[in-house]
Formats: structure tokens, sequence, C-alpha cells
């Protein structure tokens, strides 16, 4: 338990809360900018093979983490395709990371809400005379706030994992350690308190973005219906 | 002017099932016309062939006036309001279609319905008669030459429907050809110059409004108007 409070009065436990978000919220505002469009395209879309995508993408929430970890890594690496941008062991190795484990579960989860709106929507739309990606971007903007818990979801599973960070990252003190690297460390170096109070802090803050989220759904569904 | 419409022997058919058709019809420009029908005679298959949302099994549907494009609107039993503003809403009608001014041209629109007061309101939290008037300026902003209504008051109150009633009566006047399919007879003699009366897919009679409710010529329009207004 000693080590507890060193943690805190160094200032340290709030360094790797802030990369933790830092680096999750990231993913999910690329994931959301690329996952949104491409999930609301496939919704409207008629095109062969777009079943096959729509399973795919659906297969693909599943990715294991360490799986995009060693990907990733391998892209990376010095050796690798993209070794020259010298990203390996950086948060932003992590940012590539958790986008990419996250991009499919955003672009599933928000075609399968616009696919559901776009049978309100279809008749309406064709008959102003609105086709393709217009169709697709008016509906999704349309059911912008339902699509704050697809957000969340992606948001959950970057602020959980920890497989791909471990691997990009490397858990460097002070560089790359975020909230799960540090719990992983501190769990195989038997300082289970110190894990624990990790865990908790980890959980509080879900909670608390998830509770904003709500207030700001609730809010603007009563103001606009 | 992109009337008259030309219908040549269309069918819609779903699954082995013939839902309309075959039909051949002429609509003019002019008076108004009402497409008739019990529930489940084809009036809202009809009015998607015509508007160019369902494509016809076979036969043809043709503009005189080549593409009809913008020239021609609908609205729905149930309107579908973006969850924006009710300017908003007419606004972005106004946007795809390429409109510059569209601000300008959307008020308008809603003044002529009576919601200008309320231009600024989320569209989704008006009232069901509020949203039709509102789904009317929409339809209406473009100026088409014509208006396919499909059953516009069959889901508000009768005080909605005398506000949407005098509305459609005022594009009449303005010169835009009005194309409503109801089952409501008081509504067609009310609103009809003409009617179209559906039966299990066909257009089994056509006539003058007042001719029609006096002397209906066929067996199933006459049991219709009996059935509909016993007390005449």
């Amino acid at each position: 338990m000693q080590e507890f409070p060193g943690i805190l009065a160094e200032g340290r436990l709030w360094q790797i809360v802030a990369l933790s978000l830092e680096v999750s919220l990231t993913a999910v505002v690329l994931a959301a900018a690329a996952g949104l469009p491409l999930g609301a395209a496939i919704a409207v879309g008629r095109f062969p093979g777009r079943h096959a995508l729509i399973v795919l993408l659906n297969a693909l929430m599943g990715l294991p983490p360490v799986v995009v970890g060693l990907t990733v890594y391998l892209l990376l690496s010095r050796a690798g395709p993209l070794g020259s941008l010298g990203l390996l062991f950086t948060p932003g190795a992590m940012v590539l990371a958790q986008t990419i484990l996250i991009l499919p579960i955003i672009a599933a989860l928000s075609r399968q809400a616009v696919e559901d709106a776009w049978r309100e929507y279809e008749e309406q739309l064709r008959s102003l005379g609105v086709h393709g990606m217009t169709a697709a971007l008016t509906v999704l903007w349309d059911i912008r706030f339902s699509l704050l818990t697809t957000l969340l979801a992606g948001l959950g599973r970057a602020a959980a994992e920890v497989g791909a960070v471990m691997i990009v990252g490397g858990n460097i003190d002070g560089v790359t350690r975020v909230m799960t690297t540090a719990l992983a460390l501190e769990t195989s170096k038997g300082d289970l308190p110190l894990a624990l109070g990790l865990g908790v802090v980890l959980i509080a803050i879900v909670l608390v973005l998830n509770a904003a989220a709500f207030l700001v759904k609730e809010a603007a569904q009563r103001r606009y219906g | 002017m992109i009337l008259p419409l030309e219908l040549e022997d269309l069918s819609y058919v779903v699954n082995g099932r013939t839902l309309v058709g075959p039909v051949s019809l002429r609509v003019e420009s002019g008076p108004s016309t009402i497409v008739l029908g019990a529930n489940g005679a084809g009036k809202s298959v009809l009015m998607r062939l015509m508007h160019g949302l369902l494509n016809p099994s076979s036969g043809t549907v043709k503009w005189k006036g080549g593409d009809a494009g913008r020239k021609q609107a609908m609205v729905f039993q149930r309107p579908v309001m973006l969850r924006r503003s009710a300017l908003a809403n007419v606004t972005y009608a106004l946007e795809v279609a390429g409109v510059k001014d569209a601000h300008s041209m959307a008020m308008e629109a809603l003044e002529e319905v009576g919601l200008a007061r309320l231009a600024q309101r989320p569209a989704r939290v008006l009232s069901g008669g509020e949203q039709q008037r509102l789904a009317l300026a929409r339809a209406w902003a473009l100026h088409p030459d014509v208006l396919f209504l499909d059953e516009p008051t069959a889901n508000l109150d009768p005080g909605a429907t005398r506000e949407i009633e005098a509305i459609i009566r005022a594009f009449d006047a303005a010169g835009t050809k009005i194309v409503m399919s109801t089952h409501n007879l008081g509504q067609a003699l009310r609103l009809g110059d003409e009617v179209i009366y559906l039966h299990q897919g066909r257009v089994v009679e056509r006539s003058p409004a007042e001719q029609f409710f006096k002397s209906p010529a066929t067996a199933e329009a006459a049991a219709f108007v009996k059935g509909e207004l016993p007390w005449v």
C-alpha cells in the first residue's frame, strides 16, 4: 500500500491517466471520422459483395488486440514498410493500433443503426431526390445522438484493451505507460493493492465518460425529439 | 409544364400478386384528381408508380414534358421529418435541389402553410398536424407542377384535417396540379374535381366528382359510396 500514495504524490498516476485518455480518445475520433461514413455508406448503398462486407465487418469487431498490436508492430518496426516514421514505442503507434482495433466496431454498429433508420427515411429522401452519399450522411447526422452509444462502445474497447498498446507502446515509464499496461505490470510485480487501485480509477473514468454521454443524449433527444 | 402524365398498361406485381394493373391513364393539368378506393385497392402503389418511387413491373410512366425530376413532389401519409428545425427541413430540400436562395424561399413556404412563427422549432417535436403542414411546405417550396398527396390527413384529427385541406386548396388555386389519394369520401367531395376509383388494383371508374357521388356508373363504386355514406 505504501507505493500508492507515492505514485499519486509525484503526479505520475495522473500522467498515466491523461495519456490513457489522450490515446483512446484520439483513436475514437479517428476511427469515427472513417468508420461512421463507411458504415453509413454500406447501410445505404447497394453493390456486389455488400453482404460479405457486412459479415466481415461484424467479424472484425472481435479482432484480438494482440493480433492488431503485432500487425502494427510489424508495420512500424525498423525493417517494416512504415519503419521510417519512427513511430514504434510512441503514443502515436498506440493511437494507430487502437484506431485499427475499434474502426470495425464503429463502422459495424453505425452500419446497423443507419440501416434501421433508412427504412424510415428512404422514401422521403428519394422523393426529395437525395441519393447515395448525400442520403447516407443525412441519415447519419439525423441519428447523431443514437450514435453516441456506438462511439462509447469504441471508447470502451480502446480504454480497456492492453494487448495492442503493450506491444506497440512497450509500457515505457513516463512515455507510453497507460492505465491498462500499468495495471498489468503492477499485477505481475505482485503489487495487488496498487493494481486494484488503478483498476478502480480506470472504471471510474469510463463511468464518468458514459454518464456525461448519457446526459448529453437525453438532453438532445428532449430538445430535438 | 411537365403534364400530361401518360400511364400505359402499367402494372406492379410482387411475388406473383398483382397490386396494381393493368392501368392506362392520362393525367391532365388543371382540375384536381382524387384517387379513391378501399384499403388495399392499390392507391398508394399507384401514387408511388406515378411519382417514380416504384418501378413498374410492366408498362410505362411517361411525362409529356420530359424529365419530371423536381417538377413533381409527394407528401406521404406519415411525414418523415429530419432532426433539425422546421425551417432547416425546408431549406434542406431546396439545397439538395440546388436552389441558391434557399432561406427566403423556405420562409415563404412556411408562411404559406402558417408555420412561420414555428420556423426555429425542432421539426420532430411539432404536432402531427403541424408536421404534415411542414411536409406540405417542404414539398411545395420548389413550386412543383404536380403535387402527389398520399392520404395526407389519414392520421389527423378533424381540426388539423381542415387546415391541411385549406392549404391544398390554396396550392390548387396557385396552379399546382393536385393528385390526392384518400378513402375519405367527404374529403374527396370537398377537394376533388374528378375521381379515379380503384378497385383491386384497377381503375374501374373515372368521372367528375359530383357525378361520381350522385350516380356511380359501376357496381363496385356504387357499393363503396353507399357503404361509406350509408345516410345518403
